[in-house]
């Protein structure tokens, strides 16, 4: 009795995504497995403004929320724009994928991705300035996340020195 | 659909994928491909594509007869919003190949037997109804299909059956009649008189002790909550009056009549409905959710009325489509959209009353609430310029009946518009709602606002709230979620506690031990000191004040740090709290000092849970205690309670989890050994130990699950008992004041305490028996009673 149609009923949401983390201490195989059992999500595009307790509300209306791990600026130690969620069951977490992903927090459109487990030392944005990377390179204003990216805040201030 | 054959679709591919020849798996996989697919967007017609299908299907035939029979069967079964496709498909095939369609017809009677067996009763009406519509296709003979109905409502003249068991009979036969009626009843009308009639008297004579419980509003206007059997009879009767006139389902295989008409008919052959067993899990009885009728929506077609079978088809067919998509929320939204038929009905309407009606629906949501919110949202970004407006309107409509809704599903309502609200910048007319300014907080309406306001600040922040109300809402905007430290200001050193609160604050930040912190703490009072508490170990509520004041107040910034906090020092709040009384009190200090952010402290009663500070039933008396009383028929406060009770059943269930594991293992080490049996005793002495320390760990294990039942008990009965009591106290307190008992508070508290049966019904049947003989036995006050009996009337 058990024909699953394949062909109709995907559950895409909950698919891993491209990314990789290059961190990751084990091949691709090992990620890619720890991916797929994960009660762990990785969150971004947050303001840096966004508090523990407003990711706790939205992504306990998923499921019981084990433990959240802001993301940290490495230098400032303040908010960067993203954070972990753990949940108690792959289930929660998975309705979070479904629903809660591509939804908005903050104003903002918020975007989740599995994670193969919170370790120490990942809470730490990787781009140069401290932040994470993407907020090293992008060129649009964003009063959210610090303004310009990083790169560009640089060149506007060489700018306005060469200008005197 | 084109009549290409399979081997022709290799080509066109990727060029590095190219084979010679399609292997089996592929075309079987192609099969189910343009089986499921067939009937939707097309730049052929439904009718040419099913015409194709059939064709490929017959070629396939010789070599795939067992697959495609088994992806029919598939699809009768899990896309009943197909329905008509997929049987006039059936119908195609049958008049090209007689005995395929009596194979057919043979697998769906095994897989309707199965269904029943495996408790799938939703599955097993589509495949029914499927059934019943292979009659309109020439595929079973209409005189054998009125057989089965017979058999279907002769369930009703059963003895010691549930109800809930009939009622799936009955209804899985009215359910198909606005797809077959007409055709059964031109063949076999007297037959079918007979069974309606039978039908009526069953109808008539059932209880309906549980409609209160399930239903949404309590007022009869404007719509009523109509009970599911009694409002699909309505329907059918009408349809009947009509003459079973019916125009709202697609039928594809009216366009094949010339050819169907041609093909032979199979009998279904006689179907005995399984006897009832234990084991049986028949679907609860059910509400009709209605919202609205053809006044509501102003302009365009007209919104079919609540008796018309249009109404039941559409509503049938948009539950369907939610149950076959809902993971996938931009397909579920886009195949709610583009439902077949959507130019002659208010779309937009029938959607947003299906969607709340599911979300309202009692006991529970047929999927999770949070689902229906990502889901509005899709349909709102697909039809921007219809949907919102409609979804305002119901939101304005479900505000207007706040008075009589109930409060499991005002609560959801909350948590559905607040978390909708946080997604459109908070936008919304407040002012329409002024007039909940005029009435005392406790009344639903501005009691509605406030707890929105509430869960909108949890997604935001307080200034944020205060800028997106008008001026005038400022009584309902919720306090700013600040700590309140006893201790803190100068102006509180006459405190009892306060010296030793500074020592205490000094202590912790220079990161003294627990054995430390103790000491420190040794030097206060004792305002309950027992006689021979010597030591000063036993419960002392001003060390737990003092301690547990400072703690949270040093680590008031987040939710992290207050847990940092409960982790570092748990052995010091363990030492505090060892008592009954010591958990309660602790309880109490969180909630003193945090009363402003309701939300931290659900969060922190959460972690002292899981950390075996406090254990659920302390949680559950506190609640109930004299000190929340002012909070008591706040929000957070219940889903603190229902929260607490979810780690309890689930506790139990892991454990149950643990020992079924530990068995399976012992049986299969003891079956092995049988085996095995022959070798040296070296070998079965090993094996003898292993046994014995898995009959040790299955020993301990069974106590520890017998225990945290035990524990489980216990909590649902310290909630029904403290219920009891506070009702039974204002129920009397009203009599001898001759004061209506039905106050804002009153009907607050009945309906949550229904609400705990809803919402763990599944854990409370276990304890039946004891709740009977203890709690509600027959000297308890009729009106706490008659909850008790709408409860038990859902499964009988």
């Amino acid at each position: 009795m058990s024909v699953k149609l394949n062909a109709l009923f995907s559950d895409s949401y909950i698919d891993i995504s491209q990314y990789r983390d290059q961190h990751f201490k084990g091949n691709r195989h090992d990620q890619e497995k720890l991916l797929k059992q994960s009660c762990t999500l990785y969150v971004g595009n947050l303001s840096f403004y966004t508090t523990e307790e407003q990711v706790y509300d939205l992504f306990s209306k998923s499921g019981d929320v084990k433990r959240i791990v802001i993301g940290l600026d490495k230098i400032k130690k303040t908010a960067c724009g993203f954070c972990f969620v753990e949940y108690y069951t792959r289930t929660d977490a998975e309705n979070a994928m479904r629903f809660i992903n591509g939804t908005r927090l903050d104003d903002r459109i918020i975007r989740t991705d599995w994670d193969a487990g919170f370790k120490e030392g990942r809470q730490y944005g990787r781009g140069k300035s401290g932040g994470q990377v993407r907020d090293e390179y992008r060129q649009d204003y964003d009063p959210a996340r610090g303004g310009y990216g990083k790169l560009a805040q640089l060149q506007r201030t060489s700018d306005v020195q060469h200008k005197f | 659909m084109s009549r290409r054959r399979h081997s022709d679709e290799n080509d066109g591919g990727q060029p590095h994928k190219r084979r010679r020849t399609s292997e089996p798996i592929e075309i079987e996989d192609r099969l189910e491909s343009l089986i499921c697919r067939v009937g939707e967007k097309s730049t052929s017609s439904l009718e040419s594509n099913l015409e194709g299908l059939a064709g490929v299907l017959e070629a396939d035939l010789p070599n795939y007869k067992n697959k495609i029979l088994r992806i029919l069967c598939a699809v009768a079964r899990l896309l009943p919003e197909k329905l008509t496709v997929y049987t006039t498909l059936v119908g195609l095939l049958n008049a090209r190949n007689y005995n395929f369609g009596g194979e057919f017809v043979e697998a769906m009677i095994r897989q309707l037997k199965e269904t029943l067996k495996s408790n799938l009763y939703s599955e097993a009406v589509y495949l029914v109804r499927f059934l019943s519509d292979l009659v309109n296709c020439h595929v079973i003979a209409a005189p054998s299909m009125v057989a089965m109905f017979e058999n279907f409502v002769s369930v009703t003249q059963e003895e010691e059956i549930p109800q809930v068991r009939s009622d799936w009979y009955v209804y899985a036969v009215l359910s198909c009649l606005p797809w077959v009626g007409k055709e059964l009843y031109e063949k076999k009308d007297v037959e079918m008189d007979r069974l309606l009639n039978q039908i009526d008297g069953y109808l008539k004579r059932r209880q309906k002790v549980h409609v209160p419980m399930l239903q949404v509003w309590t007022a009869e206007k404007p719509h009523p909550q109509e009970e599911f059997l009694d409002c699909l009879w309505a329907q059918v009767q009408k349809l009947k009056k009509d003459r079973w006139q019916e125009r709202h389902i697609l039928r594809p295989y009216i366009a094949f009549d010339s050819v169907l008409c041609e093909a032979l008919q199979h009998n279904l052959p006689p179907f005995t409905p399984p006897a009832h067993s234990d084991e049986a899990l028949y679907p609860m009885p059910r509400v009709v959710f209605r919202m609205f009728d053809y006044t509501d929506a102003p302009e365009g077609p007209v919104m079919p009325g609540s008796h018309s079978v249009e109404r039941f088809v559409i509503e049938e067919n948009l539950h369907c489509i939610i149950k076959s998509h809902w993971r996938e929320r931009k397909t579920c939204a886009a195949q709610l959209l583009s439902y077949p038929g959507k130019n002659k009905i208010p779309l937009n309407y029938h959607i947003v009353e299906v969607i709340f009606g599911e979300l309202f629906q009692l006991p529970s949501p047929p999927h999770i609430d949070v689902m229906y919110t990502a889901l509005l949202i899709e349909l709102c970004k697909l039809q921007p310029g219809s949907l919102p407006q409609v979804l305002a309107q119901a939101t304005e409509m479900l505000y207007m009946r706040l008075e009589t809704m109930n409060t499991t599903c005002i609560d959801r309502f909350i948590s559905w518009f607040s978390h909708h609200l946080s997604n459109f910048q908070f936008r919304w007319s407040w002012d329409d709602w002024a007039d909940c300014l005029t009435v005392d907080l406790e009344k639903p309406k501005p009691k509605f606002v406030r707890e929105v306001l509430e869960k909108c600040m949890r997604l935001s922040y307080h200034q944020r709230i205060v800028d997106i109300v008008p001026p005038s809402f400022s009584a309902l905007i919720p306090a700013e979620p600040q700590y309140h430290y006893k201790y803190g200001d100068e102006s509180n050193s006459s405190l009892p506690g306060y010296a030793v609160a500074i020592a205490v604050g000094n202590a912790i930040k220079n990161r003294a031990s627990n054995e430390e912190i103790l000491t420190t703490l040794k030097e206060l009072p004792n305002p309950n000191q027992e006689e021979d508490d010597d030591e000063g170990d036993g419960f002392n509520p001003l060390k737990i004040d003092v301690f547990l004041q400072t703690l949270l107040h040093l680590a008031a910034k987040s939710f992290s740090h207050s847990f940092s906090a409960l982790a570092k020092f748990h052995e010091v709040l363990k030492t505090l709290t060892e008592s009954d009384e010591g958990k309660l009190h602790i309880l109490r200090v969180v909630y003193e000092a945090w009363r402003n952010h309701p939300q931290m402290i659900s969060v922190l009663v959460d972690k002292m849970i899981r950390t075996q500070i406090v254990d659920c039933a302390a949680v559950a008396n506190w609640i109930f205690s004299p000190d929340m009383a002012h909070d008591f028929t706040r929000f957070y406060v219940w889903e603190i309670l229902h929260s607490t009770i979810r780690k309890m059943n689930k506790h139990v269930q892991k454990i149950q989890k643990e020992l079924e594991e530990a068995k399976d293992k012992l049986e299969k080490q003891q079956h092995k050994k049988q085996k095995d049996s022959g070798d040296e005793e070296d070998m079965e002495k090993n094996s003898e130990d292993e046994d014995g320390q898995l009959e040790e760990q299955i020993e301990r294990l069974q106590e520890k699950v017998e225990s945290a039942q035990s524990e489980q008990k216990n909590l649902f009965l310290v909630i029904f008992q403290r219920f009891i009591m506070i009702l039974t106290e204002h129920l009397v307190r009203c009599e001898t004041g001759s004061v209506d008992i039905n106050t804002c508070w009153y009907k607050n508290c009945i309906e949550r305490l229904q609400q705990i049966f809803l919402m763990h019904h599944v854990t409370i049947q276990q304890y039946m028996g004891t709740l009977e003989n203890l709690l509600f036995t027959a000297e308890l006050d009729h009106h706490i009673l008659a909850v008790y009996q709408q409860f038990c009337a859902l499964q009988l």
